[in-house]
């Protein structure tokens, strides 16, 4: 008999125990920072014996969310959880602001600039009015910082980069090129 | 109570319909843009056009699962995908139209992307909770892709002589494909009657004042709004140029049925 299975299942780690875990698995795209900090992760409960983890895309074809389905079940397979089912939340649609700022201290040390810009904000888009200023090629620019050296002098080179959720900046006092994270 | 079942069938039969337009546009746009790969003019403009069809296949994915779940019929958004035939697609003529130059392809993702953005804010209002969801999460993505395209087609118009030229005869020709978008047919009545979408013709007034925006700052002139409209690919009448996309992109699962990876 597997007495060592079966005392795992007596002791149910508590959801606090099971967010430290996914806190230490690594978003596919950008290894320094974790699926946590990128606030893909959106809740953790226990149904039974069935450990059940929401999560969200970031981007609707994002490639990495297989990736990360399988990463989040192999991580808690490996502390002993023996059953564990994912489950994709759409709505409220996942946004920057949920990024932490530990997360955003991290991605500026890797070299990409964090969200910097206001979130957009679904819900003001719907007078026509809002709708439009938020296309409008008048909406103020934002300022990216440039993680490199600092400076605020940098532009944008294409809103997408290496990924969707990146954009391609240049500074134009260290010329550097940089990945700008774009808010969401 | 036979006539309630008709009744009910009738209306996930035209919710079916209704999400084959959303998801069969966005898929047929996606493998379009996805066709510059490793081709486009600068390595900056290979990974945006590249990035729009990553988003435009991960929403054409949601709205053709929603599809097959309310079909009910055991079929699944693969299927959907590759095992129709042209006459059973239900995009919009525009975005099965040629990738042409790098005006043509530009000038198409801004008169859809224009469209798009103002459907998919129409569409969080919807009467239907998911269809809703997959607007807001659609949303975000398509706000990013709509100042891109206006921004270059304000590039190309405000541009060179030639730049100017042919994102001018782009749009010109283009043109006629828009008309769909804001027509309505039955199936947009019955859809509308039943709040899940909004009337596609109140959609117009805000796009042409957006599109008014750009041709202005690209110095371009707009066609006429009224100018004769081609009609079609929302009821599965096609261009030619549908049955290539398809024969390419179907390849795989015709050759060998029931391949995966």
């Amino acid at each position: 008999m597997d007495t060592q299975a079966s005392t795992r299942m007596i002791e149910r780690p508590d959801s606090a125990q099971v967010w430290s875990w996914l806190a230490a698995v690594p978003d596919p795209e950008i290894p320094v920072i974790s699926i946590v900090d990128l606030g893909i992760v959106r809740d953790v409960v226990w149904h039974a014996d069935e450990c059940v983890v929401t999560i969200t895309p970031t981007y609707s074809g994002c490639p990495a969310m297989t990736v990360i389905a399988d990463a989040i079940s192999q991580a808690l397979h490996e502390r002993g959880i023996e059953r564990v089912r994912l489950q994709t939340q759409l709505s409220p649609a996942w946004t920057t602001d949920w990024m932490s700022e530990d997360g955003k201290r991290k991605l500026h040390a890797y070299g990409i600039a964090p969200p910097a810009e206001q979130v957009i904000d679904i819900s003001g888009l719907r007078s026509d009015a809002a709708a439009a200023s938020a296309i409008s090629r008048k909406r103020p620019l934002l300022v990216v910082v440039c993680p490199h050296c600092g400076s605020s002098h940098t532009r944008v080179t294409s809103q997408f980069g290496s990924t969707p959720c990146k954009a391609l900046y240049r500074c134009d006092d260290c010329l550097e090129p940089f990945d700008y994270f774009k808010c969401h | 109570m036979a006539n309630d079942k008709f009744t009910k069938d009738k209306f996930a039969s035209d919710k079916f319909d209704y999400l084959l337009r959303l998801g069969d546009t966005a898929l047929v746009l996606s493998q379009q843009l996805s066709k510059w790969c490793g081709k486009g003019p600068a390595l900056e403009e290979d990974m945006a056009l590249t990035n729009v069809a990553l988003d435009l296949i991960g929403q054409a994915r949601m709205w053709l699962s929603y599809a097959a779940e309310i079909e009910g019929a055991g079929r699944d958004e693969d299927q959907l995908a590759f095992l129709r035939d042209a006459h059973q697609f239900r995009n919009f003529l525009l975005v099965e139209q040629p990738n042409g130059s790098y005006a043509d392809t530009l000038m198409r993702q801004f008169l859809f992307d224009s469209w798009h953005y103002f459907q998919l804010q129409a569409l969080l209002q919807s009467s239907d909770q998911r269809i809703a969801e997959i607007a807001e999460k659609s949303l975000k993505e398509v706000t990013y892709h709509l100042r891109r395209s206006g921004d270059l087609v304000v590039r190309l118009g405000d541009g060179t002589e030639l730049s100017r030229s042919k994102v001018q005869a782009a749009a010109n020709a283009l043109w006629p494909y828009t008309g769909e978008m804001f027509n309505a047919d039955a199936l947009d009545d019955a859809i509308t009657a039943t709040g899940i979408a909004p009337d596609p013709g109140t959609l117009r007034a805000a796009w042409l004042a957006h599109l008014a925006e750009i041709f202005a700052e690209a110095t371009l002139t707009m066609p006429a709004p009224d100018a004769w409209m081609q009609k079609g690919g929302k009821q599965g009448v096609h261009t030619e140029h549908l049955g290539y996309l398809l024969a390419e992109m179907q390849f795989l699962q015709r050759a060998y049925p029931g391949a995966q990876w």
